[in-house]
Formats: structure tokens, C-alpha cells, sequence
């Protein structure tokens, strides 16, 4: 019995000095699964004491995020991090390293503990049902960020992010304009069955119909990573040398693009011109170099927005269903004097 | 021929052929190699460049497999090498540390990392796939700690040749690469005893720490050695992108890896080996996804398509198998004659 309380005290010991070490690098990127203390921010005993009106402080936040797989999901992590910091809101935060089932264990973890809100970036689209579910009946509203989730329009508070059919149409004029409305168009579209990627080629393909002289030839799963999208297009050089454009769902698949492009000796942003979602910096400097054209930015800097929501909510305040996200079009023209301000 | 096909090289070579044939017939241009710039540009070209940091693990991975264990945290290794190089090269034209002393690093940590694997292995007794995971799990975590979260991009020109092209040499740099690794790691299975060791412990540990093998050693030497090959991989996967994607990276390559060495025909229970028959099985992968992805299959099916593919050649290497399908062939015939 001694010997048990021994080990219990040592482990309360060991965890203490866990989170406390947790506390001081809220700032890097948090690697575990589990959710961690990314911010020391008041107890959530002190919520129950003021009846009057709910500010950053006497939040609770968990959120999940869904990983860090670009720079753009990065900038994202880091702009929700320093909000909560800024705000003094106690954010658990939990990275899952792109699975689903990390983030559905995270949200379960979440609810345990009894966070006021609860927000997160789903990996897919699909799925979600039961663990929101689960998260309604203990009265935690659901935010979503920057990603759909579809049949649960009745188990989440509001959708914080951006409208991807409208980057889609979006990039297809950008896209236009480079290539002077004419030729032929391959896509490297983004991970199936992310709502990023049904998003942006619907809208990408329903805009390219106001363009008569322009056409689709070509589209391959890129994976929203550079390796495969440079493979992918590697691979559409070889098959096809009849390329003038190129709409790479995300950057990073884009910057694997003009590498590609360089090897099969054909100059980027000039032979073939390409266009890009998310606007992260490696695309804003390929722009400035005249490799890239264009980049139509779905802004990661979320965090106000998200704790905004979450103490309306915790107050028991309506918000819209959805809040749209500042974005902006950055053609390579206003690319230079954008580049020193990217932080991501 | 009748020596070839007794080889164990002989299945593995005859499923590429296969793959390759369906590309000369239904894929006209697949072979067509043209001279760009004085390089050499194809999609043979592509299959041999992008098989290039699965081949070299694919070394690695066949040598653990013979002493009977696996190692799943090659994937995490390799983008932690890579993560290591991009940060101490720097993101400038000129390299913040000397390119030798940045590869020598990464492959220092890269042969540590080797060593806890193989320290849990062989030495605590841990099941190989438990003791892998370890790093499988925590070393991406590791890698990216490294990167800051961020993806740090290489335009240091010397190390973005290592996946690219040197002046004066037509093939891509890092088929020499493949290439070096392999006659070292041939002539060390081969000319030592080495080799033989690894698939006597493969076949019966007990028995080989009685008759005088240091059982112990040769297991925890084979983790070392794949733990290298995935600090070599990281340097390719790294340079193919000129940036060090630490999420990215190698991600589940370690599964390709088993796999190719399954396709070249090492038993997962251990025992004999042949690296070459691997590194043949890593080239059936890669030509697997170049064809799909020329062929253009819908990106909704293409996982399927590889899958029952890699089914079917692991079912022609399969005795067994090959047996049934003569069994049946005979039945009909018999049945024709009566």
C-alpha cells in the first residue's frame, strides 16, 4: 500500500512537472497525440463563480486540430495558439497527425474533461455523427473550422472558413487571365474526399464553362503534398505536351509542380502557367521568382474569429451558421510587396 | 535459364516484366527516353529516380525481415534525416554548415535512432513491431520539432543535385546513390559471414547462439543498418522536393518497404534473403504507380486497382498457388479427354 502511494505521488510529480514544461512552449508545435496544456490560463472554477458574463479568461477550449501537414495548417496552429494566449483562454490542444480517429479520441477526451466549446479541423468530411452527437448531449457546442463535415448540419454551432467552390472560381479566372483564356488545363486536385478538394474542382469546373477556349485535360489525386504533386506532374508532362495551365489545389502541390516543370525543361509561370490555393509563402516567393502566378489565399489566421465564436456561445449567444473567413486574391503582381508580411 | 529460374530473383523479375509489358502494349510512349539538356527524361527515367529512396530502404528492411523481425519506423527516420539536413544546410543559396558535415550528422542520428531500435530488439526482447513503433509514432513528432512545424525549404544546389542530375552524368545522381548502397551491402551479406549469420538467426536463434553466433549482435546490427538506409532515403526524399517535409515524408513508405521485400520473395518469418530480389520488388511498386497514374486512373479507384495488382503478383510467386493453377489446368484437360 505504501509502496503504491509512493508511485502515485511520484507520477503526480512526474505529470506536474510535465505540464508545467508544457506551459513555458506553448509557442512550438505540440507532436503528441494527446490533448496537452497549451496555454496557463485561469481555472475553470473561476466560470462557475461569475454568473455575470463570460470573457477569455473563464473559457475552456479544446481543439483539435487536424495536423501539420503545411505550412498553411501550421500558420493556422499558431494563430489559434497566441489567441488563446493573448485572451487568456485554457486551450487543450490535440494534434492528429491527419486521422480521423485521433481527433474523434480527442474530442471524447474533450468532453470528459467538460471544455465550454469545443472546436475542430475535420481530416474528411465524412464521419462524424456519433461523436458529435455525444458532444450534444453533454451540451458542448461543436465549431467547425475551416473544413465542412456533412450530415451533422443539426450537431454543430456554426462553420468557421472559407467558401472553397468560391477559390475554386476564384482561381479559374486568375488561371484565365495568365493563359489569356485559352488552352489546355490539368488539375492536381487535393486528398479524395476532403471538403477542400470537392470544393475547389467543383467551383474550379463550373467557372472553366464562362471560358469557352479553355479546357480540362487532365486531373490526378496530388495529395495535397509536394512529393506526390510533383510526381503526378511529372507524370502529365510525360503524356501530354500540350499543357498551358496548371490549377494546383493547394500550394504545396503546386511548388512539387514547378519543380516538374523546370526538369522537363519548360519554364513555370511562363511556359505553363499555375495557379494556387492557400497563398503560402514558398508561392509568394516562386511568384516574385516568375515561377507562379497566382495564389488565392484562404486566410489560416483564424484564431480571433474561432475565440470570438466560442465566448458568444459560451454566453449562450446565437452566431451565424457559417462565418465566412477573409481571403483574398494575390496575383504574382502584388506578390512582392505581400512577401515580407507571410508568416506562414 | 533453368540456373535464372531457380534464382530467387526469378518471380520478382518476371512480375516487373509483367507490369512493364502492360505498359509497351496499352501505353504507347511509356518507354521513350529523350535527351534533355544532355539528361536523360522518361518515365523510365521517373520509375528508377522516385524507387530510389524505396529501393535503398528496401536493403535495410530485407536484412531485418531474415532475422525474423520488421521495422516500421524507417518512414520516421528518414523524414527526421531530412529534417535534419534542410536545418542545418539553411534556406540560403550558400550552406550554413558544410554539406559533409550536414549528411554525416544525419546519418550519425539516423545510425543512433538504428541503434534503440535494435538495443530494444535484440537486446531487451521486445516484439520488433512494438519496438519500432515507438519511433514510427514519436520520431515524426521528433522530425518536426526539428523543422519548428514548418516545411524549410533547400535551394543549396549541391544538395539538391543528390536527386537530380550532376553536370557531366545523364542518369539522376541518386541511381549512383542506389546503386553504392547496394554493392556495400552485397558485399557485406556476401563476402563476410555476415549474411549467412543473419539468415541462420532468420531461421533458428536458438540454435545459432548454440552453435556460437552472436545472436544478439547480428539483430542489433541489422536494425542499425536499416536505421542508415533511412537516414540515406531521407537525403533523396528530401532533395526530390528541395524542401523537408516533415509530415510528408516517407509517410507509410515503411509499409512499401515490407511489401517490396515481401514481392522479392523473403518469408517474413526470416531466413533466406536476397537483396536484389527486394530492391526489384521496391521497382514493382514504383512502376505499379507511374503506370496507374499514366494510364490516368480516376484518383477515386487508384488504391484499388495497385492493391489487387500487388495480390496477384504475390499469388504467381506463390508455390502453392502456381500448383493449384496447374491442378486445375490438368482437371480440365482430363476432363476434355474423356
Amino acid at each position: 500500500m505504501k509502496s503504491l502511494r509512493k508511485i502515485l505521488g511520484l507520477f503526480l510529480t512526474v505529470s506536474l512537472a510535465f505540464s508545467l514544461s508544457a506551459c513555458n512552449n506553448g509557442g512550438g508545435a505540440s507532436a503528441a497525440p494527446a490533448p496537452s496544456e497549451a496555454s496557463g490560463g485561469a481555472s475553470s472554477e473561476a466560470s462557475s463563480a461569475a454568473a455575470a458574463k463570460k470573457t477569455g479568461k473563464d473559457l475552456v477550449v479544446g481543439f483539435a486540430q487536424e495536423g501539420a501537414e503545411s505550412a498553411w495548417r501550421t500558420g493556422e496552429t499558431k494563430s489559434i495558439k497566441e489567441e488563446a494566449a493573448k485572451r487568456g483562454v485554457n486551450l487543450k490542444f490535440s494534434d492528429a497527425q491527419q486521422k480521423q480517429e485521433n481527433q474523434i479520441k480527442a474530442i471524447r477526451t474533450f468532453i470528459q474533461q467538460k471544455v465550454d466549446v469545443i472546436g475542430v479541423a475535420p481530416a474528411v468530411d465524412t464521419g462524424w455523427e456519433e461523436v458529435f452527437k455525444e458532444a450534444k448531449t453533454a451540451n458542448i457546442p461543436v465549431i467547425l473550422i475551416d473544413r465542412q463535415a456533412t450530415g451533422v448540419d443539426d450537431l454543430y454551432a456554426t462553420f468557421i472558413g472559407s467558401d472553397f467552390v468560391q477559390e475554386g472560381k476564384d482561381a479559374c479566372d486568375q488561371l484565365a487571365k495568365a493563359m489569356g483564356e485559352k488552352g489546355n488545363v490539368v488539375i492536381l486536385l487535393g486528398t479524395t474526399g476532403a471538403s477542400a478538394a470537392t470544393g475547389r474542382t467543383k467551383g474550379f469546373t463550373e467557372q472553366i464553362a464562362k471560358y469557352p477556349n479553355m479546357k480540362i485535360t487532365k486531373q490526378q489525386d496530388g495529395d495535397f503534398s509536394r512529393q506526390t504533386g510533383k510526381q503526378v506532374m511529372e507524370s502529365f508532362l510525360k503524356s501530354d505536351s500540350n499543357i498551358q495551365g496548371v490549377f494546383a489545389e493547394n500550394d504545396d502541390m503546386g511548388m512539387g509542380a514547378v519543380q516538374a516543370i523546370e526538369e522537363a525543361g519548360k519554364a513555370p509561370g511562363k511556359d505553363i502557367k499555375l495557379v494556387g490555393c492557400d497563398g503560402i509563402k514558398d508561392a509568394f516567393q516562386a511568384m516574385v521568382d516568375g515561377k507562379y502566378n497566382a495564389s488565392v489565399e484562404c486566410n489560416p489566421l483564424l484564431g480571433p474569429q474561432f475565440f470570438d465564436a466560442c465566448e458568444k456561445l459560451a454566453n449562450g449567444e446565437s452566431v451565424p451558421k457559417w462565418i465566412k473567413s477573409q481571403e483574398s486574391v494575390y496575383p504574382a503582381s502584388k506578390a512582392a510587396e505581400a512577401l515580407p508580411t507571410r508568416t506562414y | 535459364m533453368k540456373r535464372f529460374k531457380r534464382s530467387p530473383l526469378f518471380w520478382p523479375t518476371m512480375g516487373l516484366c509483367a507490369v512493364l509489358l502492360f505498359d509497351l502494349i496499352f501505353l504507347p510512349g511509356f518507354f521513350t527516353i529523350q535527351l534533355k539538356n544532355g539528361y536523360l527524361y522518361g518515365r523510365v527515367i521517373d520509375i528508377v529516380n522516385n524507387a530510389a529512396t524505396l529501393m535503398i530502404l528496401s536493403i535495410g528492411m530485407t536484412l531485418v525481415i531474415a532475422t525474423g523481425g520488421t521495422d516500421i519506423s524507417v518512414g520516421s527516420i528518414l523524414a527526421i534525416s531530412g529534417a535534419i539536413v534542410a536545418q542545418m544546410l539553411g534556406p540560403g543559396q550558400t550552406a550554413r554548415t558544410p554539406l559533409a558535415v550536414c549528411l554525416l550528422v544525419a546519418l550519425a542520428v539516423s545510425a543512433v535512432l538504428g541503434c534503440w531500435n535494435g538495443m530494444l530488439v535484440a537486446v531487451v526482447g521486445v516484439s520488433p513491431m512494438v519496438a519500432t513503433l515507438i519511433l514510427n509514432v514519436a520520431g515524426r513528432g521528433i522530425a518536426q520539432l526539428i523543422t519548428g512545424g514548418q516545411i524549410p525549404t533547400v535551394i543549396y544546389k549541391p544538395f539538391c543535385m543528390i536527386a537530380s542530375y550532376v553536370p557531366g552524368m545523364p542518369l539522376p545522381f541518386s541511381v549512383l546513390i542506389v546503386i553504392l548502397m547496394f554493392v556495400l551491402a552485397e558485399l557485406y551479406t556476401r563476402k563476410t559471414s555476415f549474411g549467412m549469420f543473419v539468415e541462420s538467426v532468420g531461421t533458428n536463434a536458438t540454435a545459432s547462439r548454440y552453435s556460437g553466433i552472436n545472436a544478439v549482435m547480428i539483430v542489433f546490427l541489422t536494425y542499425v543498418i536499416s536505421g542508415l538506409c533511412a537516414g540515406v532515403g531521407g537525403f533523396i526524399t528530401t532533395s526530390i522536393i528541395k524542401a523537408a517535409d516533415a509530415n510528408n515524408a516517407g509517410y507509410l513508405i515503411e509499409m512499401d518497404a515490407i511489401l517490396s521485400v515481401a514481392l522479392g520473395g523473403t518469408k517474413m518469418t526470416g531466413g533466406r534473403f536476397s537483396l536484389g530480389a527486394s530492391i526489384i520488388g521496391a521497382l514493382i511498386i514504383q512502376s505499379l504507380t507511374t503506370t496507374l497514374y499514366a494510364w490516368g486512373v480516376p484518383p477515386q479507384v487508384l488504391p484499388v486497382v495497385k492493391a489487387v495488382v500487388v495480390i496477384l503478383i504475390c499469388l504467381i510467386q506463390s508455390e502453392e498457388f502456381r500448383g493449384l493453377l496447374g491442378r486445375i489446368g490438368n482437371g480440365e484437360r482430363k476432363r476434355a479427354h474423356a
